[in-house]
């Protein structure tokens, strides 16, 4: 019987030709709308480092002045490099690890290639094995590189590939800032979306290409990058910010369970209350202990441009899915005769009805292969503006399912109305009027 | 009138009538607020900037290793740009307006005060004001025996000296008008932080910031008597010499001093065309989502438009042979199109003003100004009455013998 409705279906699609046109069009610039959007979306919502975010936190306190002090307000996204090193020290987590982001000068042994700056993760020795940053070659630094602050850099596949020509660089040296690091390790493809452990430097940008020990930075004094806030006399000026009363530092700790959260946060405002009596802090204590997840939520990371048009892209859909369900109902109850016919013949309602949504289905079908090479268009022109996320905008194995599922359920649910209305003709009277 | 015939007929194909209802109500809806989004940001890519944008180059440049004479040679890189010929003003800057990294600071009418009044960009640099060519509206520019160095600046403001540090300012209108409304602000004086008085000797019309966070703060900028040498030039040249101007200037200051990385060199018009590029790639979506919600939505009643006429064949002819004339056939669908577009409209502003309110909430958009709905009404009466234009001509030329016809 499927295989005859099949048939059918396909007669009573190819009679009317720029009607089945029409709908199929409808769904699919529905569909392609959509899949566009909810691409991007999922792209952009997604877990960056999906094994740990429960396990890592970016604990924030709150070390201002009484100038400017609000009841109920939020601590500094930041921390200032008192209150990070004394954090990192304290060593309450399984590993912590306190940063910033920076941009390093390199001048290449080879004369062929200027100097050029690239972005650079000035950073404790923790955070390759905190964030599970993959290796190629060689490894990351020791705690005694940290101390000693020593001259050693870990690079990304990328640079290596540029300096190197693709070789195990690992013994080698480079210069940066007119200094000689050995490199020790080389970074295999990698890039956490959203960009979770600095948002100051861009939600989605890539991965720095160069790290170095944090001491080894200071040490050179490295310009860095990234927001900086300052309040009392604590001015902007780049050689002593480890006194400075600014935050511009990220600190993240990773504990062995989610559980240990409460212990941790417990001892933070301790430390808080600590440094209040030391006349350090003057605000009343305020911690905030936020896994990945909840920091990249409070922090708005996904634009709202791009929620924005999925919602308009939703509402499209479904105009277009009313469109659909007009012009099936027209096509549907055109073929009353027809379907008359059948009914007399003896064909139940439901085998009517059957034979109605498979032609529905088609449509969905023909709407979703089209719209799918619309949502292809669709990411194609994301990819080409000018946002840091446009170069994410690929769709994955589950939205090219989600899309089929999509076309076919919208054009199902477009299909039963008129299906059903189609099947309460009176087969008798269908016949008389003929 | 045809109206209680054709609502009479309407009542028989209820669900017909109603998708038709139902999609010119959801378009409306989305078309009014889409234009509206799109409004808004066009007025934004257009926010004015104050500065001469036609004849400005940005230079940006940065030391490979730590120097200490940057003073020094920030003044020889100077000199050697304006004996660039074409060249007309030079300016060592901290930052340039659009270009997204910024120095700001909380700025308060009074020290005692708990919280800022607002918060407020920092543009230093001597003849930041000339070179980039801002209007002044009343009393002075910053003059170059007014500046202090940024170290003196810093010293100053460490030890708590105030001597050492600037004490006058020249601010926007804008935020003139914010601090003191319906004032003149020349003479009055405005704190940064709760420590540095400055005093407001010059008011100019624009002057934007580098990034902005709220478009009603866009203005809010102040240029403070700080001389700075951070390797960031504004060049003012006539238009039609900023590529020359610019490749020159980039040869004098490679050749000036050779240890250093170009990061920066673009004609201003470009640093504006960039800031508003994610915006201007908003606006062009939201109209191809526009326009394809309204063309979808007139080939669905184009399609509906057919099917109607089809079944009405006999009906048509039955009128026709009573003596209707093609005229009154015609008047006939496109009142009926003109009917359900009405009750689509009416329905679809109600959407619409749901729609803003939700995204108002969501997004911090403003409220959906009144005269969006008309505008969206009239759009969609024209659509429909186009769309439905065709099958209703088709109708027109059923003959009245149709009538008389046995099927």
């Amino acid at each position: 019987m499927f295989g005859y409705y099949l048939d059918l279906a396909l007669r009573s699609l190819k009679r009317n030709k720029v009607l089945t046109a029409l709908m199929v069009l409808a769904i699919a610039l529905g569909i392609g709308a959509c899949m566009t959007t909810f691409t991007v979306l999922h792209v952009l919502s997604g877990d960056p480092i999906p094994s740990k975010s429960a396990r890592l936190f970016y604990p924030q306190l709150d070390p201002q002045d009484m100038d400017g002090y609000r009841e109920g307000g939020e601590p500094p996204d930041q921390v200032t490099w008192i209150d990070g090193m004394n954090l990192l020290k304290a060593k309450r987590g399984a590993r912590q690890a306190l940063m910033t982001g920076g941009a390093v000068p390199i001048q290449p042994a080879k004369a062929d290639i200027d100097p050029f700056y690239s972005d650079s993760r000035y950073t404790t020795s923790n955070f390759f094995a905190m964030f599970d940053a993959p290796f190629l070659y060689g490894h990351g630094w020791s705690d005694a590189d940290d101390e000693s602050k020593s001259r050693v850099v870990v690079i990304t596949r990328t640079l290596n590939d540029k300096l190197f020509g693709d070789k195990d660089s690992t013994g080698q040296t480079i210069r940066l800032q007119d200094a000689d690091f050995r490199v020790i390790g080389v970074l295999d493809t990698w890039r956490p979306n959203p960009h979770f452990y600095d948002l100051n430097t861009g939600n989605y940008t890539e991965l720095e290409e160069v790290f170095v020990p944090l001491s080894t930075s200071r040490d050179l004094k490295m310009p860095r990058n990234g927001s900086m806030d300052c309040w009392g006399k604590g001015g902007a000026d780049s050689d002593h910010l480890e006194n400075a009363e600014c935050v511009w530092m990220q600190f993240w700790v990773e504990l062995a369970d989610a559980s240990k959260a409460a212990e941790y946060k417990a001892f933070v405002e301790n430390y808080s209350k600590e440094q209040k009596t030391l006349g350090r802090f003057q605000r009343p204590v305020n911690v905030k202990l936020r896994n990945v997840n909840e920091w990249l939520d409070y922090q708005k990371v996904v634009p709202s441009d791009v929620r924005l048009q999925s919602w308009l892209a939703l509402g499209f859909l479904i105009v277009c899915l009313v469109n659909t369900i007009g012009l099936m109902l027209a096509k549907f109850l055109r073929k009353s005769g027809e379907l008359g016919v059948r009914r007399a013949l003896g064909a139940s309602k439901g085998e009517v009805f059957k034979q109605l949504l498979i032609e529905a289905c088609i449509i969905g079908m023909a709407g979703g292969i089209c719209g799918l090479g619309l949502a292809f268009l669709g990411l194609w022109l994301v990819r080409q503006q000018p946002a840091d996320y446009a170069s994410l905008a690929h769709l994955d194995l589950s939205m090219l399912a989600i899309t089929f599922v999509l076309a076919l359920v919208s054009s199902l649910l477009a299909g039963l109305l008129p299906a059903w209305r189609a099947c309460q003709i009176t087969p008798a009277l269908q016949l008389k009027s003929q | 009138m045809e109206i209680f015939p054709i609502l009479s007929t309407l009542r028989r194909h209820k669900t017909t009538a109603l998708l038709v209802i139902l999609e010119i109500a959801l378009t409306c809806a989305i078309v009014c607020n889409a234009v509206f989004l799109v409004t808004q940001r066009i007025e934004r890519i257009n926010m004015p900037s104050g500065v001469a944008e036609q004849e400005l180059i940005q230079v940006a440049m940065a030391d490979i290793g730590k120097t200490t004479d940057e003073h020094a040679r920030s003044l020889q890189d100077l000199a050697a740009l304006r004996a660039i010929p074409g060249v007309k003003e030079v300016a060592s800057v901290n930052q340039v307006p659009f270009g997204r990294s910024s120095n700001n600071s909380g700025i308060k009418i009074d020290p005692k005060q708990k919280l800022s009044t607002l918060n407020a960009t920092n543009y230093y640099g001597v003849n930041v004001a000339q070179t980039l060519g801002v209007q002044l509206v009343a009393g002075r520019l910053l003059q170059e025996s007014d500046y202090v160095t940024m170290d003196d600046a810093k010293k100053a403001f460490i030890s708590g000296k105030t001597e050492g540090l600037p004490h006058i300012v020249v601010i926007t209108q804008d935020m003139a008008e914010r601090m003191w409304p319906g004032q003149s602000a020349l003479g009055k004086q405005l704190w940064m932080g709760s420590d540095m008085p400055l005093q407001v000797v010059g008011v100019v019309k624009n002057l934007v910031r580098p990034s902005i966070w709220k478009d009603a703060e866009a203005q809010y900028s102040m240029m403070i008597p700080i001389g700075v040498d951070d390797g960031q030039y504004i060049i003012r040249t006539s238009p039609a010499d900023r590529e020359r101007v610019r490749d020159a200037a980039l040869e004098t200051l490679k050749k000036n001093n050779p240890h250093r990385i170009v990061w920066k060199k673009e004609l201003w018009t470009d640093v504006r065309a960039k800031y508003f590029q994610g915006d201007r790639a908003m606006t062009g979506l939201l109209i191809g989502v526009c326009v394809a919600l309204l063309v979808v939505t007139a080939l669905g009643i184009v399609g509906l438009g057919s099917f109607w006429v089809a079944q009405r064949r006999r009906q048509i002819g039955v009128r026709r042979a009573l003596g209707a004339t093609r005229g009154h056939i015609l008047r006939y669908f496109q009142t009926e199109n003109f009917l359900l577009a009405t009750i689509g409209i009416v329905i679809g502003m109600a959407l619409a003003y749901g729609i803003n309110v939700f995204l108002m909430s969501k997004y911090e958009l403003p409220r959906l100004p009144g005269f969006y709905l008309p505008i969206g009404a009239v759009a969609l009466w024209l659509i429909g009455q186009a769309a439905v234009l065709g099958p209703a001509m088709r109708a027109a030329a059923v003959p009245p013998v149709v009538a008389t016809r046995s099927v």
